[in-house]
């Protein structure tokens, strides 16, 4: 579904990333984890197309799409969750996900039921303003944004970061399903242990902007093995 | 009683003026961050527009749209041109835009000379006591209402509307969901050209037509959205009804001069103590207790 090969990707004429080659393949829940700086986020941005590479090549479902732009990507059925969430705060719940219905231009349905049976208070609160919402459930919305247009790959940048325990339980449970009833594709990076062993099925180490290692399912079952690439 | 009656017309008229003469710039200022000091100079292509159709035969009812009209392509081409490589970079939209101001201006001198014949103004007027108002004008304050309430339908109530604001708060999320903000950017900067054009095309029959004429809009249209706030429409609003008001009540009793001076003094104390404008606080406000149900 997704392969990026040799990417480099910066900011200006700084490489952050260099030289990442993965693959995705349909229906898998992959994870990309590394510390904090080691380009994780950059690595997600890249590919929804926010950060232009420098070199190297990114294809999805077949083709080439280095140069495709992020409207683009999404109308292709990529989803993409942003590490800070970044809902749109003056807009509501409702608007929110109204905006992201663009997302797959070839899905048949839009996903609002399922949304409202994965996040009950989403349609509670349709008309509050996103920016009032507290932060675990604007990462509902933001998951619920990606997920309305219902798109094929899913990307999701730090799903548990700045969120409540209960709620990080939440979404380590709702994503597996989601990927499972939807038969989504889901990337995501992490420095989270349990939500990483919560949801790969395996996962790629990134260090200073390179991909190091790449874990199975048994090595992701070792909390000391996993530990090496997230240990800030 | 008379004097109840002339105040009311006045304030009609100011916050005629004030929305009308804001209404584009809170729509390209406000949602693009863009600072177009050739605001002024969009309203007088409007006017110019207008009034041309009109010398050339065409009635008022039709040469209105040409004004607008006009002022759309304009604000398209240079919105492609020009101002699409100046977004996020406010101080660099003053300088072009202050530098297409002056050179819409001059090549307007040029090309049409230093004045055009004007229309004058239609509808004939109504007496009361000692006072007569022009029914055009007060047909100008029902118009301004209908504008803030199209715009409000637009931005609020339409999916591109929402796209359009989604985009203005944060571009590249937006674009991530599918928005293509480049569209967005331009058709927002076409329906504040528009306005702009509007308000030129309302205003050609009651106003000397001369390549100058776009900056008597501009304190008024620059106040009113600084003072307005963030929120681009209930800002407008707010400072059309507020600004009017004070402008209305001390020109009444006055003159125009002290009334001119007055509404700069309102909105000199309204940054002062609401440095998020008036939309700002009542936004605030409804923010605490939207928080507070929750």
């Amino acid at each position: 579904m997704l392969t990026t090969t040799d990417l480099t990707v910066g900011y200006g004429d700084t490489p952050i990333l260099r030289d990442v080659s993965l693959t995705v393949d349909d229906g898998e829940i992959v994870g990309i984890v590394g510390k904090n700086g080691a380009g994780k986020t950059t690595l997600m941005k890249a590919l929804i197309g926010l950060l232009d590479p420098i070199d190297g090549s990114v294809t999805y479902d077949g083709t080439e799409i280095t140069d495709w732009a992020a409207d683009e990507r999404a109308r292709a059925g990529v989803g993409y969750i942003p590490q800070s969430r970044d809902v749109f705060p003056d807009l509501t719940v409702e608007q929110n996900l109204l905006v992201a219905e663009g997302v797959n231009a070839d899905a048949e349905d839009l996903l609002y039921g399922t949304v409202y049976d994965y996040f009950p208070i989403l349609e509670e609160r349709a008309s509050q303003k996103a920016g009032t919402m507290s932060g675990g459930q604007q990462q509902m919305l933001a998951i619920a944004r990606a997920l309305v247009g219902n798109p094929d790959l899913l990307l999701l940048d730090e799903p548990s970061e700045g969120i409540q325990p209960s709620i990080v339980q939440q979404i380590t449970e709702d994503i597996p399903s989601i990927n499972e009833e939807l038969g989504t594709t889901i990337l995501f990076v992490e420095q989270n242990l349990g939500v990483i062993q919560g949801m790969a099925e395996r996962c790629y180490a990134i260090e200073r902007g390179t991909i190091v290692d790449e874990l199975g399912a048994d090595r992701l079952a070792d909390d000391g093995a996993l530990a090496e690439f997230i240990a800030v | 009683m008379v004097n109840v009656v002339n105040l009311l017309f006045q304030f009609l008229d100011s916050f005629a003026f004030i929305v009308l003469a804001a209404i584009g710039l809170a729509i390209i200022f406000g949602m693009m961050g863009v600072i177009n000091l050739a605001h002024g100079e969009f309203i007088m292509v409007g006017a110019y527009g207008t009034t041309l159709a009109y010398n050339a035969g065409a009635p008022l009812l039709l040469s209105i749209p040409v004004g607008v009209l006009a002022t759309t392509v304009m604000g398209l081409v240079l919105e492609r041109s020009v101002v699409r490589r100046l977004y996020d970079r406010p101080l660099d939209s003053m300088v072009a835009t202050f530098a297409l101001g002056l050179a819409l201006t001059q090549l307007t001198r040029i090309v049409f000379g230093n004045s055009l014949s004007s229309i004058g103004i239609p509808l004939g007027s109504v007496q009361y006591g000692q006072f007569s108002y022009s029914m055009y004008r007060v047909l100008l304050s029902s118009v301004a209402l209908a504008v803030l309430a199209a715009a409000y339908v637009v931005f609020t109530r339409t999916e591109f509307g929402i796209r359009a604001r989604a985009t203005i708060q944060d571009a590249d999320t937006a674009s991530a969901m599918g928005v293509e903000t480049d569209r967005m950017y331009t058709v927002t900067f076409g329906i504040g050209s528009a306005l702009a054009g509007l308000t030129g095309a309302l205003y050609a029959p009651t106003m000397s037509i001369v390549p100058g004429m776009g900056s008597s809009f501009l304190v008024e249209a620059f106040v009113a959205v600084v003072t307005g706030g963030a929120s681009v429409l209930l800002g407008t609003t707010l400072a059309g009804g507020g600004l009017g008001l004070v402008n209305a009540l001390f020109s009444n009793v006055y003159g125009t001069f002290i009334g001119q001076i007055a509404l700069l003094f309102v909105a000199v104390l309204i940054l002062r103590f609401l440095p998020n404008g008036l939309s700002g606080a009542v936004e605030g406000v409804r923010e605490r207790m939207e928080r507070e149900n929750t």
